[in-house]
C-alpha cells in the first residue's frame, strides 16, 4: 500500500484513498532499496554520536535517584522541554513521509500535518498545568491520586507498554528502511545500532541525556530543514508564489496539487483520524512524562508553546521542501529510476534528494545524519517511558508499595531498558517485511480512547471513581484495539482477508466515546466504600491541581 | 502518600475569593479556547468535505483559497496555545501566587 502511495507515477486518486484509509502511512516508511555506503553522512553520524555519548557520560555522574533518571531532577527549562517535546513529535518518518506526501499530492500534505498540531492547544488549556501540579514521574501518578492506586497503576502500565510497543515498532521498522537507504547499511545491522545506542543513552543517562539527546536533534532538524527551505526559496528570489506556479507547471498533476483532493473522501475516517490525532497527543505517555522534567507548571505551559511553534514552523517547513522537491528533483533525470520513472529509492527520498539538488553531498550528508539522529532521539524517549512504566508504576509502586524511589528502582528501571531495547531490535528485525502502516494510527487511537479519557476525567470530574476509570480505561483500549484488527488495515492489508469485518480504518470515533461513556456509567453505578473515598479524595486534588499547594513541597524534597 | 494536604487547608483554600476567581477565568478560558480550536479543525475538515470548490477559489496566481485557510488553522493552533501561556503565566500566576501565600 504505502508503494502505491509512494511512487509519484500512481499517486492517483486511488493511492490517496489508501492514504486516507491508512491513516498514517506518512508515519511509517515502506520497504526500501539498500543503496550504495554514503561516508559524508556517516561521518556527521558518527560526530552525532560521539557528542551524543559525551552528552551521557556527563548525564550519568549527575543521574543517581529516579527523580533524575525519569525527569532530569526537575531542572529542564520551559524553553529546553519545548524543543525536547517538538524532538519527540518530529519522527524522521514525519519529516521524510510529510514532504514525501507534499511531493506526491501538493496541498493533501498540509491537511495531514494540520492535524498533528491541532491537539496542543487542547493539552495546554486543560491538561499541562494540572499534569506538574499533580505528577511526580509519570501520568500515572495523577490518575493514581486519589484513585485506588494497584489498579490504575496496572491500568496506566498497560496503556503506556502497549501506545510504546506499537510506536517503538513503527520507528525501529522505519530507521531500518530508512538506514538501509541512507546509509547502505543491512536492515538486521541497522536495527542492532539503534538499540544498542538507545540502551546507553538511556540506561545511563536517563532522562537527561535523553532530553539533550532529543534538543539536539531537534535544533540539527529545525536547522537542516530551515536551510533546505531557504535554499529552495532563493531558486525563486524567495518568492513562494514563483515556486507554487513552477511546481504547478511542472507537476504531471498540475493544478490539482494546489486543490485539497481526495484525502477527506470518507469524513467518517477523516474526522475519526482528527479525533486520534486531537486527542491522542495528550495521552501520549513519552509526551505527557515530559511535563515532569521542568521545575513548575508556568514552565510546563510555556514548554507547550514553545512545542507547538517549534512543530508549526517545522511543518510549514516541510511543505516548502515539498513543493521544492516537485521543482527542484522530480525534473532531475540524476534522481529519477530510468525504470520506473519514480524517484530512486521511492517518495520518501524527495527530501533527502532535495538536500542534494540544492547543498550537494554535504547537505545531503548531514541530512541523512539528521535523519538517523532523529529515529535514535525518538526511540530513546519511547523507551525511557516504557521502562518508567514498569518500574516506578509496576515495580514501584503495586509491587513494593515503595514511594520513595530507592536504588532497587533505579536498578529496575535500567533493566527494563534494557529488556524494552533487546525487544525492540527483535520485534524490529520480525516486522522487517510487515505492512505497518497501521501502527503509529493504532498508538494515537489508543491513547485517545484509554489514557484521555481517564486522564482528563480524573482531574476534570469529581464523580469519577476508581471502578469506572478501569473498566471504561480498559474497554477504551481493548475497543481500539479491536476495531482495527477487525478494520481494513489489518484484517484486510495484513490478514490478507478479502473484506474486513468492521469498514472503518480509525476507531477514535467509536473507541474513544467507548471509552468515555464506560467510565461514565461505571462511575455513577459504583456506591461501593471505595467510591466514597474516591470522591471525598477530589477536592484536595483539585486545589493542589489549581495551585500546586503540596506540588513544590514535594519537589524539592527530591 | 499522595493526600499530603489537611481538610483544613482546602476547606480554606476553597473558600478563598482569589481562589474562585482563579477557578472561574481559568476553567471559563480554557474551556472556550478549547471549544474554539475544535470549531476551527473541524470546521476546515468540513469545508474539505463538503466545499471543495469553495476552498479551490483562486486567491492570486495559482495559489487557491486553501492555502490561506490551512494556514490560518496551522498558525491559530499556535496563537491559541499562546493565549492561554500569556494569560496563565502573567493573571493566574500572581492570583496563584496570592493563594499561596494567603494560606501557608
Amino acid at each position: 500500500m504505502i508503494r502505491a502511495l509512494l511512487s509519484r507515477a500512481s499517486a492517483t486518486f486511488a493511492a490517496l484513498l489508501c492514504l486516507a484509509g491508512t491513516a498514517f502511512a506518512a508515519e511509517s516508511i515502506g520497504q526500501t532499496e539498500k543503496q550504495e555506503t554514503n561516508v559524508t553522512a556517516i561521518v556527521m553520524f558518527v560526530a552525532f554520536v560521539l557528542l551524543t555519548l559525551y552528552i551521557t557520560y556527563r548525564a550519568a555522574k549527575r543521574t543517581h535517584t529516579t527523580s533524575e533518571f525519569y525527569t532530569a531532577g526537575g531542572h529542564i527549562t520551559g524553553f529546553q522541554n519545548g524543543l525536547a517535546i517538538a524532538g519527540d513529535y518530529m519522527s524522521a518518518a514525519s519529516f521524510l513521509g510529510i514532504s514525501a506526501l507534499v511531493y506526491s499530492s501538493g496541498y493533501d500534505g498540509l491537511i495531514y500535518s494540520i492535524g498533528f498540531l491541532v491537539g496542543w492547544p487542547i493539552i495546554v488549556a486543560l491538561l499541562a498545568e494540572r499534569l506538574r501540579n499533580l505528577g511526580k514521574f509519570t501520568f500515572a501518578d495523577v490518575i493514581s491520586y486519589r484513585l485506588d492506586e494497584t489498579p490504575l497503576r496496572l491500568l496506566a502500565a498497560s496503556g503506556t507498554l502497549v501506545v510504546v510497543a506499537f510506536y517503538l515498532i513503527a520507528q525501529m521498522v522505519g530507521a531500518g528502511q530508512l538506514i538501509k537507504l541512507l546509509f547502505g547499511l543491512e536492515y538486521n545491522v541497522a536495527e542492532i545500532l539503534v538499540g544498542v545506542l538507545m540502551i546507553c543513552y538511556v540506561t545511563f543517562g536517563g532522562m537527561l541525556a535523553t532530553t539533550w539527546v532529543q534538543i539536539i536533534k531537534a535544533c540539527l532538524l529545525l536547522g537542516g530543514a530551515t536551510l533546505i527551505a531557504i535554499l529552495v526559496l532563493v531558486h525563486y528570489g524567495f518568492n513562494p508564489a514563483a515556486l507554487f506556479a513552477d511546481a504547478v507547471a511542472k507537476h504531471p498533476k498540475h493544478d490539482a496539487i494546489m486543490h485539497p483532493g481526495a484525502f477527506v473522501a470518507n469524513p467518517v475516517e477523516t474526522i475519526s483520524l482528527g479525533l486520534a490525532l486531537m486527542f491522542g497527543t495528550a495521552g501520549l505517555p513519552h509526551i505527557l512524562m515530559r511535563f515532569f522534567t521542568v521545575a513548575d507548571a508556568k514552565e510546563a505551559r510555556k514548554s507547550v508553546f514553545f512545542a507547538t511553534s517549534f512543530i508549526g514552523y517545522f511543518y510549514i517547513l516541510t511543505f516548502i521542501i515539498g513543493f521544492g522537491a516537485i521543482t527542484l528533483v522530480a525534473t532531475n533525470p540524476d534522481y529519477i529510476d530510468p525504470a520506473t520513472h519514480a524517484l530512486k529509492g521511492g517518495a520518501n527520498m524527495a527530501a533527502v534528494w532535495l538536500a542534494d539538488a540544492v547543498g550537494g553531498n554535504l547537505l545531503l550528508g548531514f541530512i541523512s545524519a539528521v535523519a538517523f539522529a532523529t529515529i535514535l532521539a525518538v526511540v530513546s524517549g519511547l523507551t525511557l517511558a516504557g521502562a518508567s512504566a514498569v518500574s516506578h508504576d509496576i515495580y514501584a509502586s503495586v509491587l513494593r508499595k515503595d514511594h520513595d524511589g530507592d536504588s532497587s528502582e533505579l536498578a529496575v528501571s535500567k533493566a527494563a531498558t534494557v529488556v524494552l531495547g533487546i525487544v525492540a531490535i527483535v520485534l524490529g528485525i520480525a516486522f522487517e517485511k510487515q505492512n505497518i502502516a497501521f501502527m503509529v494510527g493504532l498508538a494515537f487511537a489508543i491513547a485517545a480512547s484509554s489514557n484521555f479519557p481517564v486522564l482528563l476525567l480524573s482531574v476534570v470530574w469529581k464523580n469519577l471513581t476508581t471502578r469506572g476509570a478501569v473498566i471504561g480505561g480498559f474497554l477504551g483500549l481493548t475497543s481500539a484495539l479491536a476495531l482495527t484488527i477487525a478494520g481494513p488495515s489489518i484484517w484486510v492489508a495484513v490478514l490478507g482477508n478479502k473484506v474486513a469485518l468492521w469498514p472503518y480504518s480509525n476507531p477514535a470515533l467509536f473507541s474513544m466515546p467507548i471509552g468515555f461513556f464506560f467510565c461514565w456509567l461505571f462511575s455513577v453505578t459504583d456506591s461501593s466504600a471505595r467510591a466514597a473515598t474516591d470522591k471525598a479524595g477530589f477536592d484536595a486534588q483539585y486545589v493542589r491541581s489549581q495551585t500546586g499547594i503540596g506540588a513544590s513541597t514535594e519537589a524539592s524534597s527530591h | 502518600m499522595h493526600n499530603n494536604l489537611s481538610n483544613e487547608l482546602v476547606r480554606r483554600v476553597q473558600a478563598d475569593p482569589n481562589f474562585i476567581e482563579l477557578e472561574k477565568k481559568r476553567d471559563s478560558l480554557g474551556i472556550t479556547l478549547s471549544i474554539l480550536m475544535l470549531v476551527i479543525y473541524y470546521g476546515y475538515v468540513m469545508m474539505l468535505a463538503f466545499a471543495k470548490p469553495f476552498l479551490g477559489i483562486i486567491v492570486s496566481g495559482v495559489i487557491t483559497l486553501a492555502f490561506p485557510v490551512g494556514m490560518f488553522v496551522l498558525l491559530s493552533a499556535i496563537v491559541i496555545t499562546g493565549i492561554y501561556v500569556n494569560r496563565a503565566n502573567t493573571e493566574f500566576d500572581a492570583l496563584t501566587r496570592k493563594i499561596v501565600e494567603a494560606n501557608r
